[in-house]
């Protein structure tokens, strides 16, 4: 593995143009200065209550991500190349989801494996020939990108079910315009907090044909104990919507209802971070007390929309992620912008051989999993690990997927020892709407806080960073 | 607003109001168990203690007896007794976590602070100063809720659940009180009790933060009627039954307007005011302090039901 790109540094020690001021900044600023907004930040985070689940840790029911205090920048061109491609790239997603549940010409044109599709626990059939508002079923991705050098972006991952941290964004930069005013004077940064605002507009763009001039929208959390909870509750805040969960809904005739003070009152848009599974107890899993009995009767009505449309988990699969170029060149007859990392689809013999030959320098994923969860890390892992991942990978080759281990950037870290590189992804939000898709400048970036570790994700002991975009 | 939202608005308030009770009869029962027990008889102030926090049958299943560490236990750090000072001070950051949307910040503050503050406290403090600066601190925490509630909610109806909450627990706690009590308060014509009731009667209104306002009320030396009448029909007390019903008429009132409804709820608020208001003392201890009492907890419980079944569910 050579020596990771710093996105400060570049690749030859020369401090990028983009990070001159921070560069400057973080010369004259002390130690002990950034330690102690370091622990302000975490004060103000833990008196907000931005606080997390980690699932199977009973005792540490809520906990803090650790917020890294230097913030991460891209230039403006470099966010330019990004806009275009994930513009690219989600309008691509919502085309593939349209064709898979109606025509299927992708299926047909063998580009994708039908068995990948049908055999795939996450399609819908319930989903088939049925229309959905404006045919748009991806309204909020969020799209994990990742880079090895000053030019290529990849994409790491497509998140198009209900992705979260959205609301890290949002307060990271708050938090960081309070502790930092300085730093913050010394650049031009583009603002991201109409978040909510354009979040609000691109769901009342999409509420059915039927729904009123303005139409009620509401926000489905699973509960206070979700592990993202503090973020749906932080959305409807913010959107000045109400946050429903399932047993304040209800169907009748197949129209959503919700129950308040003053009876029951109409739902058009219901953005849903409950998932495909818990939504409607009669249609899916009976044992869902999240859920609304009856929903899918209105959304099969046209009576409701749904926020993002159920079953897009076919769109952000990984097997299915191996073939997103193809997919690109299929609709749009274009090159994709964002590129993909290369993908051994292990369900094929020839990628499965290969892929058990190099355990040690790839990186193996479940095909289904989220989180950092049932993955390999082969340069990182034990010998004992890799024999007991060969079996499982051996056992069902279908249900995984492998990718070389990227040199992922590294940016500069305030960790123990002080100062230092470490790995960072970036998931940057893009909504779609019925009239344009609208992508504020940014996003979470995550970061991993241990030397060397690839994985950022928080469940992982992984961190997060405010992310800047500057301004031309 | 969401119905579930005025539900967890109005047992937020109620949680938190319950809360700061507790940590007042504790206090109180704390100052008379320390007297010379010529001053206060033989009666077990610990048992006592329970039985005006409502909770004797779940106390005696859990401790065979009441004393100083059992009930402090019991009443305050209990996490199996669910309305202990911990459990309600739980409930309440659980209930505030489910409608963030509808707290301001300092509220949301107020309540997680306090949340966050009570681990530090641990399990129970091992002194009796400890426990004493918990309870001041519980009482703190809820005048701090309460205040913030009070400066930074929009006059809306959330405002006006949660206001109804707070006195609809209020209104529980003084009859109950006053309920296990009442032999102490005897009508004006009858036989005087020496110092020994004297410490019993301010040990009420000390639990019900009154001790001074009585004072201030009567210009006389403690009377048990007179105690009976601050606490029952004196609007002027915050912690009467007569000004938690004013208030409940009014916050009820204010959402009907707002609905353009009136309901049972407000009827039933009307009609138990108007009782109270119609009520002199003389003819409450003529057909029985305890029936009184008895019946003003039912019909205060059946508001609390109206108001579930027209708004909150």
């Amino acid at each position: 593995m050579r020596t990771a790109f710093d996105e400060m540094t570049g690749s030859e020690g020369q401090i990028r143009p983009a990070y001159e001021a921070l560069a400057s900044w973080l010369g004259e600023v002390r130690p002990d200065v950034l330690d102690h907004r370091r622990r302000e930040a975490e004060l103000l985070f833990r008196r907000i209550g931005i606080t997390f689940a980690v699932y199977g840790e009973a005792e540490a029911q809520e906990r803090l991500i650790p917020f890294d205090v230097i913030p991460r920048i891209l230039s403006a061109s470099e966010w330019d190349l990004l806009r275009r491609g994930l513009e690219q790239r989600v309008r691509v997603l919502n085309l593939y989801l349209k064709d898979v549940y109606g025509k299927r010409e992708i299926l047909r044109a063998g580009i994708v494996p039908e068995d990948l599709v049908f055999q795939n626990p996450v399609f819908r059939p319930e989903m088939n020939g049925q229309r959905v508002p404006h045919d748009i079923y991806l309204h909020v991705a969020g799209i994990d990108i990742v880079r090895d050098d000053a030019d290529t972006f990849y994409v790491l991952e497509d998140n198009a079910r209900t992705p979260s941290g959205v609301s890290y964004m949002l307060e990271n930069r708050e938090i960081m315009m309070r502790l930092f005013p300085d730093l913050f004077a010394r650049h031009r940064i583009a603002p991201v907090e109409n978040y909510p605002d354009e979040l609000l507009a691109t769901l009342k763009s999409v509420a059915p044909e039927s729904a009123p001039r303005d139409p009620t929208v509401v926000l489905q959390t699973p509960g206070v104990y979700n592990s993202a909870y503090y973020e749906h509750s932080f959305l409807a805040d913010k959107l000045g919507i109400e946050l429903v969960e399932g047993g304040d809904l209800f169907v009748k005739n197949s129209i959503v209802y919700m129950r308040t003070t003053q009876g029951p009152q109409r739902v058009d848009v219901i953005y849903r971070r409950i998932d495909d599974d818990f939504i409607d107890p009669l249609m899916f899993r009976p044992d869902s007390a999240l859920g609304a009995a009856g929903l899918m009767s209105a959304y099969a009505a046209g009576n409701v929309t749904l926020a993002n449309a159920v079953g897009t988990g076919i769109a952000d699969d990984k097997a299915v992620y191996s073939y997103m170029p193809d997919i690109v060149r299929f609709y749009l007859g274009e090159e994709p912008i964002l590129k993909n990392v290369p993908t051994w689809r292990c369900r094929e013999e020839d990628h499965l051989a290969y892929v058990l030959d190099h355990l040690e320098e790839l990186v193996v994923k479940e095909v289904h999993g989220s989180g950092g969860y049932g993955m390999l890390i082969g340069p990182a892992a034990d010998k004992a690990t890799i024999a007991a991942f060969r079996a499982k990978l051996k056992l069902d080759p279908k249900g995984f997927i492998a990718q070389p281990t990227l040199a992922l950037s590294t940016c500069p870290t305030f960790v123990e020892s002080g100062i230092a590189p470490r790995h960072v992804d970036l998931r940057p939000f893009v909504l779609t709407g019925r009239d344009k898709i609208r992508i504020v400048p940014g996003g979470l970036t995550r970061v991993a806080l241990k030397e060397g570790s690839l994985v950022v994700n928080s469940s992982q002991g992984g961190g997060i960073k405010d992310t800047w975009v500057l301004d031309k | 607003m969401l119905s579930r939202t005025a539900d967890n608005l109005y047992w937020l308030a109620r949680y938190v109001e319950r809360a700061e009770y507790l940590a007042r009869i504790l206090e109180a029962t704390q100052r008379l168990t320390a007297l010379p027990l010529a001053y206060v008889g033989e009666t077990n102030e610990w048992e006592t203690a329970v039985a005006t926090a409502g909770c004797s049958n779940a106390f005696f299943a859990a401790h065979e007896e009441a004393n100083e560490h059992t009930v402090v236990d019991f009443l305050a750090f209990s996490p199996s007794n669910p309305s202990s000072i911990r459990s309600c001070f739980e409930a309440a950051r659980l209930n505030a976590r489910a409608v963030r949307t509808a707290l301001t910040v300092e509220m949301w503050e107020a309540i997680n602070g306090t949340w966050l503050e009570l681990k530090r406290f641990g399990n129970k403090p091992d002194s009796r100063e400890e426990v004493m600066r918990f309870l001041q601190w519980v009482q703190v925490s809820s005048l701090r809720y309460d205040g913030s509630a009070y400066r930074t909610m929009l006059r809306n109806d959330a405002y006006w659940f949660s206001r109804l909450g707070v006195y609809m627990e209020r209104a529980d706690n003084t009859a109950r009180i006053l309920d296990v009590k009442y032999h102490l308060l005897l009508p004006a014509d009858e036989h005087v009790g020496g110092p020994l009731d004297y410490f019993q009667w301010s040990g009420i209104l000390r639990s019900v933060s009154a001790l001074t306002a009585y004072h201030w009320v009567y210009r006389e030396s403690l009377k048990p009627w007179l105690v009976a009448d601050l606490l029952i029909l004196n609007e002027q007390l915050p912690r009467s039954l007569a000004s938690c019903y004013e208030n409940l008429e009014q916050n009820l009132d204010r959402i009907a307007n707002a609905y353009g409804r009136q309901g049972p709820a407000q009827r039933q608020a009307r009609a138990i005011r108007t009782k109270l208001n119609n009520s002199r003392m003389d003819d409450i201890f003529q057909s029985g302090l305890h029936e009184f009492l008895g019946g003003f907890i039912a019909d205060n419980n059946n508001l609390g039901f109206a108001i579930g079944k027209q708004y909150l569910s």
